[in-house]
This record gives C-alpha cells, sequence and structure tokens, in this order.
C-alpha cells in the first residue's frame, strides 16, 4: 500500500539543509502584496461574476444589517420620551378642596418622587398651543378636559410602579390612570427581543456568507489546478499556494461589506421621508440615524473577516488533494 | 547526488512499477533512463520529486533521506531539483519572463537579484528576447526551452528531465540535448528519462535501462567520454 504524500509523518526532525530559508521580511510582504493584488486583478478581471458574488453577500449582509439600524433607531427614540414616562392620574372630582388633600397625600408616599397638578384650564392652553386644535377647541363652550395629576414614580421597577398604579386608581374621586412606562418597558423589551433576532439572523446569515465565498473559492481553486500542480513541484509551500485564494476571499467578503453597508444605507435613506412625517405629526423633530463611518468600517472590517474564513475553510478542504500525480 | 537502494514501488492497483533498483548517481554526472512505456522511467522520476513514495527501499538525495522527509520540508526539498516536462508545463496566463520567474518569486528572493537570474537563464536558454511574450506565442521548441530556463533558475544540484524531447523534431530534440549537456558541465547532475534511442545512442553518456520495473542494464561509464 503506497503512502500518499498527505500522510507523511508530521516529525520535526527536519534535515539541517531542508529548514525553511531566511526569507528576508521584504521579500515575504512583496510576496504578500503580489498575491493580494494578483488576486483582485483576477476578481476585477471578471466584473460581472464578482459584483453577483459581492451583491449576493452584500444582500445577506444588509439584512441583518438593516434590522440592527432598524431598532437602534426605535430605542433611541424610545429613550427621548423616556422623561415622559410619569403616570398620569385624570379627576373626575373637580373640588379644588378635594383635589389639593389628593395631591398631598398623594406625594407623601415613599414611592413617589413627585406630583405636580395641572387644572384643566392650563391643560387647555397646552393643548391649544401644541397640537393645533385651538380653533376647533374654541368652538366649545365647556373645557372638556379634566385635572391631571402627574405622578412621578421614585421606583422604576414594573411591580412597584404596578402597585402605585393600581393605589391610583383606588383614590375616590380618579376617572382613569394611564401609566406610559409600561408601553415603554414593553417596547423595550421588545426591541431586547428583535434584537437577538436579528444577532440569530446575522448569525445565520454569516455562515452563509462563508458557504457562499467557499464556493465560490473552491471553483477557483479547481480553475486553477493545473497551476497549482507547477507551484508546488517548484517548492511552493502549502501557505503560498493558499494566500491568493484567501486574499481573494478577503476581497470578497469587503465587496460584499461595501454592498450591504450602500443597501443598508439605501433603505435607511428610503424610510427617512415617511417616518420623519410620521413623527413629525407626533410633534417629534427625531432624525433616524445611519450607520456612520466608524460603523461601516466595522461592517467591512467583519465582511472581510467572513470572506478570509469562507476561502479558509474552502482551502482547507481542497488545496491539499490537488497534489503533483 | 542520487542513491536507489534496492527501491520497489507496488501502486494500490497491484502494478509493480519498479522493483529493488539500486543505483547511484554522482555530482555532475549526466545519465539517461530509458526503457519502453510502461517500464518505470515516470515512476523512478516521481519517486525522486516525491510525488510518489516508495513502497520499500531507501532513496537519498542530495544527502537527504527521502524516508525521513516530512510535509513541511518537502516544498524546500523540492527548490533543490529542477524539473523539466515532456509538455513543459508553462503557465499561460503570464509571459515568459513571468513563467521563469516563478521559482524565484516562491523562495522569496529580493526582485532584483531574480530579475539578474531570470535574466541570465533566458539568455543561457537563447529567449531573452522574448521575455514579455506570452508563452503561447512561442513555438514548441521554444516552450520547451522556456521550461528548462525555469527549471535552471533556481540554481539547482539536480536537473530531472521527463521526455523532454518527446514533442520536439530531430534538430530541436539535440539543441535541447546540447544545453542539458552544457548544465552538467558546470556541476548539475542531469537525470534524463527518454525512449529517444536514436539521439541517446548518439550521445556519449550513462545509460540505465529498465524494463517491466527493473534495472537490466547500466551502461556505467561505458560509453563515457
Amino acid at each position: 500500500m503506497a503512502i500518499r504524500p498527505e500522510q507523511r509523518a508530521r516529525s520535526e526532525n527536519r534535515a539541517a539543509t531542508l529548514q525553511a530559508p531566511n526569507t528576508s521580511l521584504l521579500a515575504t510582504l512583496a510576496q504578500h502584496q503580489s498575491a493580494a493584488v494578483d488576486s483582485l486583478h483576477r476578481l476585477l478581471h471578471e466584473p460581472l461574476g464578482t459584483s453577483m458574488a459581492c451583491l449576493v453577500i452584500g444582500i445577506a449582509l444588509a439584512l441583518p444589517l438593516a434590522l440592527l439600524l432598524f431598532l437602534q433607531n426605535l430605542q433611541s427614540l424610545g429613550n427621548g420620551i423616556d422623561q415622559h414616562s410619569n403616570i398620569a392620574v385624570f379627576m373626575q372630582e373637580r373640588d379644588p378642596a378635594v383635589l389639593l388633600r389628593v395631591q398631598k397625600m398623594v406625594g407623601t408616599r415613599k414611592d413617589v418622587k413627585k406630583v405636580s397638578f395641572t387644572t384643566p384650564d392650563q391643560a387647555l392652553q397646552e393643548f391649544q398651543a401644541k397640537s393645533g386644535f385651538g380653533e376647533a377647541l374654541a368652538t366649545l363652550d365647556k373645557n372638556p378636559l379634566p385635572p391631571v395629576f402627574d405622578v412621578q414614580p421614585a421606583t422604576d421597577k414594573a411591580e412597584e410602579v404596578a402597585a402605585l398604579v393600581s393605589y391610583l386608581q383606588a383614590l375616590p374621586g380618579v376617572e382613569a390612570v394611564q401609566a406610559d412606562i409600561q408601553w415603554l418597558q414593553r417596547l423595550n423589551a421588545m426591541v431586547v427581543v428583535a434584537r437577538q433576532l436579528a444577532l440569530l439572523l446575522a448569525l445565520l446569515l454569516g455562515v452563509g456568507v462563508i458557504l457562499v465565498i467557499g464556493n465560490t473559492v473552491r471553483l477557483s481553486i479547481a480553475n486553477r489546478s493545473a497551476e497549482i500542480v507547477v507551484v508546488k513541484l517548484v517548492g511552493g509551500t502549502d501557505s503560498y499556494v493558499a494566500r491568493p485564494f484567501l486574499y481573494a476571499g478577503l476581497w470578497y467578503g469587503v465587496g460584499g461589506g461595501i454592498a450591504a453597508v450602500v443597501l443598508a444605507s439605501l433603505c435607511l435613506w428610503g424610510m427617512s421621508g415617511p417616518v420623519s412625517r410620521l413623527l413629525a405629526s407626533y410633534d417629534s423633530g427625531y432624525q433616524l440615524s445611519g450607520l456612520g463611518v466608524s460603523g461601516s468600517f466595522t461592517v467591512l472590517l467583519l465582511a472581510g473577516a467572513l470572506g478570509w474564513l469562507g476561502a479558509l475553510v474552502s482551502v482547507l478542504r481542497h488545496l491539499r488533494a490537488i497534489e503533483p500525480r | 547526488m542520487i542513491k536507489f537502494d534496492d527501491v520497489s514501488k507496488r501502486y494500490p492497483s497491484g502494478q509493480e512499477a519498479l522493483s529493488h533498483v539500486s543505483f547511484q548517481i554522482d555530482d555532475g554526472e549526466l545519465a539517461f533512463v530509458t526503457g519502453h512505456s510502461g517500464a518505470g522511467k515516470s515512476t523512478l522520476l516521481k519517486l525522486i520529486m516525491q510525488m510518489e513514495l516508495p513502497s520499500s527501499g531507501q532513496l537519498i538525495v542530495n544527502g537527504q533521506n527521502l524516508n525521513k522527509l516530512t510535509r513541511r520540508q518537502l516544498p524546500y526539498y523540492r527548490r533543490t531539483i529542477g524539473l523539466v516536462f515532456q509538455d513543459h508545463q508553462l503557465l499561460f496566463d503570464r509571459s515568459v519572463y513571468e513563467n521563469v520567474a516563478l521559482p524565484l518569486q516562491i523562495a522569496g528572493y529580493d526582485p532584483r537579484e531574480a530579475s539578474r537570474r531570470v535574466r541570465a537563464a533566458l539568455d543561457k536558454v537563447g529567449l531573452l528576447s522574448k521575455e514579455a511574450q506570452n508563452p503561447l506565442a512561442l513555438s514548441t521548441g521554444e516552450q520547451q526551452r522556456v521550461g528548462i530556463a525555469r527549471a535552471v533558475v533556481n540554481k539547482p544540484a539536480l536537473l530531472l528531465a521527463d521526455e523532454p524531447t518527446g514533442n520536439l523534431d530531430p534538430e530541436l530534440a539535440a539543441e535541447i540535448m546540447g544545453l542539458f549537456e552544457q548544465f552538467s558541465q558546470v556541476g548539475v547532475s542531469v537525470l534524463i528519462a527518454s525512449h529517444d534511442h536514436n539521439l541517446i545512442a548518439r550521445m556519449h553518456h550513462r545509460k540505465l535501462r529498465l524494463e517491466q520495473g527493473r534495472l537490466i542494464a547500466d551502461g556505467s561509464k561505458a560509453g563515457a567520454h
């Protein structure tokens, strides 16, 4: 039974004459440079195939990227309205003396930080100034707005806030209690869940990108098998043979990363018009935030690393099989 | 330079390509390996190149016992040998110059030193004027000479050639053989596998004759000089 070269013992017992020569740093750099430039040239030489591959990678990366951007915006929007997360207590009772007593009673509770009172007249003025319903409100002969206590809880724990809410609901003369903090907490919890989903999606699609690049590199290894044989016969080491393919994977990844950044930015740009109109109707001047320079750079870096990894998987699986026979 | 000690090679198919072959080639010696196709000539060269491993026996090349060669050492070992193929195995996606420079680039030579050596090797085979061309634009004989330039550019101590004149007419073949003789005269050991009997007969060098994997004649020094 013949022993194949790949089954060679990996003993460290080397003959002195066959040690790796002290290749100069300059020569090694020159090898890297020529491998990098050469593989880039090869990719640019087939613009259609290369751009298709980059687009596939870009779409796979843009999907989780756009989702994460959306969630990031949603969360900072939520943080923007955090200060309004007080409990609004709408009163049925209109007797100022009773209202004053209620305010004192609530204000002395330990779980309450501050209670402020808005009279129906104040509320009407505020409403007219803010919402643009001034004319419609002026036609009403009676102020429809109730007196409102704005209760700021001293705690942000959900169950304590819930206890405070039920206490407030049980007070005499209360018509309704509205706790903004609840939906905000739900929103935050949903964002956390969605972020987990987005990261999971990113993980799956990242594996997909590795496989796509691995397959592309496998094809180019197969196309260049004759060259690989010659290189191995004139003394090319495994890393020398692998280098151009690893650089090709890196370029595919970076190209796909650029496509992903462009696609995600396009999505955001397309959304920004409708979103700012929607937010303007809520009197918010919030602007969608994009990836930014450092964010884009991180995406390119990650995509490049994914590409390199994909090429490495392919190289490890297929390159050793090509031996001169 | 080369020492075969009772070397046998049996392929997984059961075919015995070489059987108990022993011989020795000295530094600077030029020798032919002859025999019909299938006699084991290619296997013998493949064993020296470590494209195949012997089933039994010991092989020492340039002081290196090949049984002890590790996978990591293999590329460095191969850099000490120049190999000329029958079908030259040039790469058509690059120029003549770049083809010849390949072994130097792999070995990490300084580009200026590499350039000097490539031009010297191309000059030696008479193709310096064609360095910028694509090998496809050259004649078969010229392509083979580019292949020889690539084999010697690294100044190997041993030059192997597998049917180097197989595709050439007699005149070109003689020219190529003349080149090999020149290399052996400057101290390079040359081993040429060939079945071109007419040509070999006219050259007075040692002939190792293989038949069905056995070394049946070793024209040791008989016709030399």
